[in-house]
């Protein structure tokens, strides 16, 4: 499935739409004056039609808040932020966000879930139902689709909130660390779920995250931000072959990318993670 | 907690025992019946009541006046709450006159409702739409508030309407909170209607009730004061019902629905 296609037939392509996402001289200040607190400073970074794109630091570093403006959540106190060539002037309906928390409905089944944004954006439901069930069955979740949240395990809940980003083919997937909350295991196969479903239908991914292992096995590209005000410390290609192994994490070369996140992380050379 | 066939006899058992107690109390110290009543008395009164067919009509009268208190009170409640919960400016206006009629207790009223209305059913059923009123109003306006942030940001993120948000989320979030409150409701109408019953009435349980401590018939007192028992078990367990039925996906459901109420400390 072409993700440009796909785009083609909802959304006017915009002439140099090569760069999905671009943001410029990004500034956000939560509060005024002196009190008000820099959140984000001075952020730039483009991302390429299709990549996948993991964003790592840890906590205020603004990483969520940098999703929120991607998202139209949250207006930008300073610079530029496009997708595919527009400036965000609030919630679009070709992006697709998964947050921390899976923040299902209780009261809708898993397929009730799926349709969401179909029934919010007034889709077709016959054929997005066709979808929201195709979609299902893509992360292993065939016949749970009449279950309702509370039967399903966190790693099963979380899967709902991803194929729900994807049921209105969305071009722009936005997640916000959507694995933080699950125990390493699931986690672990939660990333190699992820990179099946990126590699099979190419979706341009932003991918925020706190941990460095987890940034380097799903991106092709990491921008490591450090906190205080929430900057841009470093940003380089992972040149792993896909698709990735759990046991990539074991090579030498993963080991040097983890490596390369931390320094630029703890630019004083001490400290753990 | 203990289960089974064992403790629940003992339950019954223990039940048994207290009225036997009161029984062999009355009794012993040769009580007036006038004061306090044996329970034989009073189930003596009770099976002449019935005989005579005495209770229907009345239990009918009450029932009415409770069920159409509920209903207006609970529709009423329900729109001015929504309103509230979804317009700040709406809620600065009002907020101080609905503090001060929550801490007022609304039975005080009813004199001046009945001077008002009248002793027929109009009366009655504005005083038990008033007691019903408050419960559901508040849970109604701490429901729709109680919508998760994380909620909201995903469905403004779909770029949904408000109206969209308030029908998706907000208005089935709040359900367990409006349910919790509808069962508090339905037991406030059928206080709002005994009392104005008690105050000036044609008919009704509290009329009943009147008439008998006029006669100085405290077991036909105690008989209907179990009737409204029975009556406000009733009354709230059809509202549990169809709680079970809209809420099956409320993992509390099964929990203390008072404590979901936010009007616990409510004065009558």
């Amino acid at each position: 499935m072409d993700a440009k296609v796909e785009t083609a037939a909802g959304q006017t392509p915009h002439a140099s739409a090569r760069d999905v996402i671009s943001v410029r001289r990004l500034s956000l200040k939560y509060g005024r004056g002196a009190t008000g607190v820099l959140a984000l400073s001075d952020i730039s970074f483009k991302v390429a039609d299709g990549e996948f794109i993991a964003v790592v630091g840890p906590s205020g570093c603004g990483k969520s808040t940098l999703l929120k403006i991607l998202a139209g959540l949250l207006p930008q106190t300073e610079g530029e932020a496009g997708l595919k060539g527009t400036p965000i002037k609030g919630p679009r309906r070709d992006i697709g966000v998964v947050f921390q928390s899976p923040v299902l409905f209780p009261w809708r089944s898993v397929l009730g879930n799926v349709m969401l944004p179909a029934d919010v954006q007034g889709l077709d439901q016959t054929e997005m139902k066709k979808r929201a069930l195709d979609l299902i069955n893509l992360v292993g979740l065939d016949g749970f689709e009449n279950r309702y949240p509370r039967e399903l395990s966190g790693g099963m809940q979380q899967r709902v909130g991803i194929v729900r980003a994807l049921i209105h083919d969305p071009a722009i997937l936005l997640m916000d660390e959507p694995f933080g909350a699950l125990d390493a295991m699931t986690r672990e196969t939660m990333n190699v779920e992820l990179q099946r479903i990126w590699m099979e239908r190419r979706k341009t991914v932003l991918f925020i995250t706190h941990s460095t292992a987890e940034a380097v096995f799903l991106a092709d590209r990491v921008i490591v931000m450090t906190p205080r005000p929430g900057k841009i410390g470093d940003e380089f290609t992972v040149d792993l072959p896909r698709p990735r192994k759990l046991e990539v994490m074991n090579t030498e070369g993963f080991g040097a990318y983890v490596k390369r996140v931390r320094a630029a992380l703890n630019p004083g050379g001490g400290g753990l993670d | 907690m203990p289960r089974g066939p064992v403790s629940f006899t003992l339950r019954l058992l223990f039940i048994a025992a207290l009225l036997g107690l009161w029984e062999w109390a009355v009794i012993f110290f040769q009580t007036p019946a006038y004061i306090v009543p044996a329970p034989s008395s009073i189930a003596y009164a009770m099976y002449n009541g019935i005989a005579s067919n005495l209770y229907v009509s009345h239990i009918g009268a009450t029932v009415g006046e409770t069920l159409l208190g509920f209903i207006a009170g609970c529709t009423l409640a329900f729109m001015l709450g929504t309103v509230v919960a979804l317009s700040r400016t709406v809620e600065y206006y009002l907020y101080p006159i609905i503090i001060m009629f929550q801490a007022m207790p609304k039975v005080a009223l009813v004199p001046l409702i009945l001077v008002w209305f009248g002793l027929g059913l109009t009366s009655k059923v504005i005083s038990a739409a008033l007691v019903a009123f408050f419960p559901l109003m508040v849970n109604t306006i701490v429901g729709l508030r109680s919508a998760d942030e994380d909620r909201i940001n995903l469905m403004r993120s779909l770029s949904a309407s408000r109206w969209q948000i308030f029908r998706m989320l907000q208005l089935p979030n709040a359900m367990p909170y409006i349910f919790a409150g509808l069962e508090i409701a339905m037991i406030f109408a059928l206080i709002g209607a005994i009392v104005a019953e008690l105050i000036s009435s044609e008919k009704g349980l509290g009329m009943l009730m009147q008439s008998m401590s006029f006669t100085m018939d405290v077991a036909g007192q105690f008989s209907i004061l179990f009737i409204l028992s029975v009556l406000g078990l009733i009354l709230n367990g059809i509202v549990t019902l169809v709680r079970r039925q809209v809420l099956f996906w409320d993992t509390s459901r099964d929990a203390d629905a008072n404590e979901q109420n936010a009007t616990k400390g409510e004065v009558l």
